[in-house]
């Protein structure tokens, strides 16, 4: 019965929030919605009994993207009622759209006929006595490690990619030059005069 | 009554035309265009993980996990272009961007 609840309360909640970040007026909000989607998109992960996928989704979308697409928000001094001024013209394309996607997906779903599961054919059966972090560890590390390098790549291309495209050089900046300073010699940098009484120093 | 694999499919069915239906009403708003994204890549994660779940076959979470990473990657050169741009032009509505005459 509680999992029933809890499938319904998280299902609902994720639909709800879902709609409310693409009809938001403000983005920052549309970002705030965004969050709330994720966090109950991981309690329905954790119903399913897939708790990693669910930490990895509140650490890495709600720590990670979320934040950083709150950031760009804030960032940009954008108008955004101009943006929204199309709103009820897309609406009405948008809905037509999505409704003949839904239809799709209908007609989809009652054309599809399921076979039998072969239970031999599971690529990485889930074992029955060990954690859900356990297990996946040890698939990852072993069948798909080069596929999990392979991902790590793809973050280290995105993270290179992001601060050579974000990074500027500004003019005019007064930076300080260790090399230099360290290269300055007191007969560079000092000069002894005797200057006569009466005269002052010439600089 | 329980809940099975239908159940978490047509929540995601649900999630994926939603999303969808976000990137048309607010096309001029690339923020916006993006979370939308994000909300489809959720949807097929949690497709990826409902069919892992009740299959009992780890490797659709496996899979998610490599979803999610594109999509953390997607995210952050997305909006390093988006800052450029509205660095550049002061703007970033979808209909101004036409530099490349697509």
């Amino acid at each position: 019965m509680i999992q029933i609840i809890a499938f319904y309360l998280f299902a609902i909640m994720v639909v709800l929030s879902g709609a409310l970040t693409i009809t938001a007026r403000n983005p920052v909000h549309s970002v705030l919605w965004l969050i709330m989607a994720f966090f109950n998109a991981a309690g329905l992960m954790v119903l399913l009994g897939a708790e990693f996928i669910a930490m990895l989704l509140v650490i890495v979308y709600v720590g990670a993207v979320a934040v950083l697409f709150l950031f760009v928000v804030m960032m940009l001094d954008i108008d955004f009622s101009e943006l929204r001024a199309g709103f009820a013209k897309y609406a009405l394309v948008g809905f037509a759209l999505a409704a003949g996607l839904v239809g799709e997906i209908w007609f989809g779903v009652q054309a599809w006929e399921a076979g039998p599961i072969q239970a031999a054919g599971r690529a990485a059966p889930t074992p029955d006595d060990v954690p859900n972090i356990q297990a996946i560890g040890t698939l990852l590390y072993t069948k798909y490690l080069f596929v999990f390098e392979g991902a790590g790549l793809v973050l280290l291309v995105a993270m290179i990619g992001a601060i050579v495209l974000t990074h500027r050089n500004r003019g005019g900046v007064r930076k300080q030059n260790v090399a230099y300073q360290n290269r300055r010699r007191p007969q560079d940098a000092t000069r002894m005069t005797n200057p006569p009484v009466g005269q002052g120093v010439e600089l | 009554m329980t809940i099975g694999l239908p159940h978490y499919l047509a929540v995601s069915a649900i999630l994926f035309v939603m999303g969808v239906l976000g990137i048309f009403i607010n096309r001029k708003n690339v923020i916006i265009i993006l979370m939308a994204i994000e909300l489809i890549l959720l949807s097929v994660n949690i497709n990826l993980v409902a069919f892992s779940a009740f299959l009992h076959d780890l490797v659709g979470q496996i899979f998610a996990m490599f979803v999610l990473t594109v999509a953390a990657g997607e995210a952050a050169i997305g909006l390093a272009i988006l800052v450029i741009y509205f660095r550049g032009r002061g703007t970033i509505a979808v209909d101004d961007i036409n530099r490349m005459k697509g």
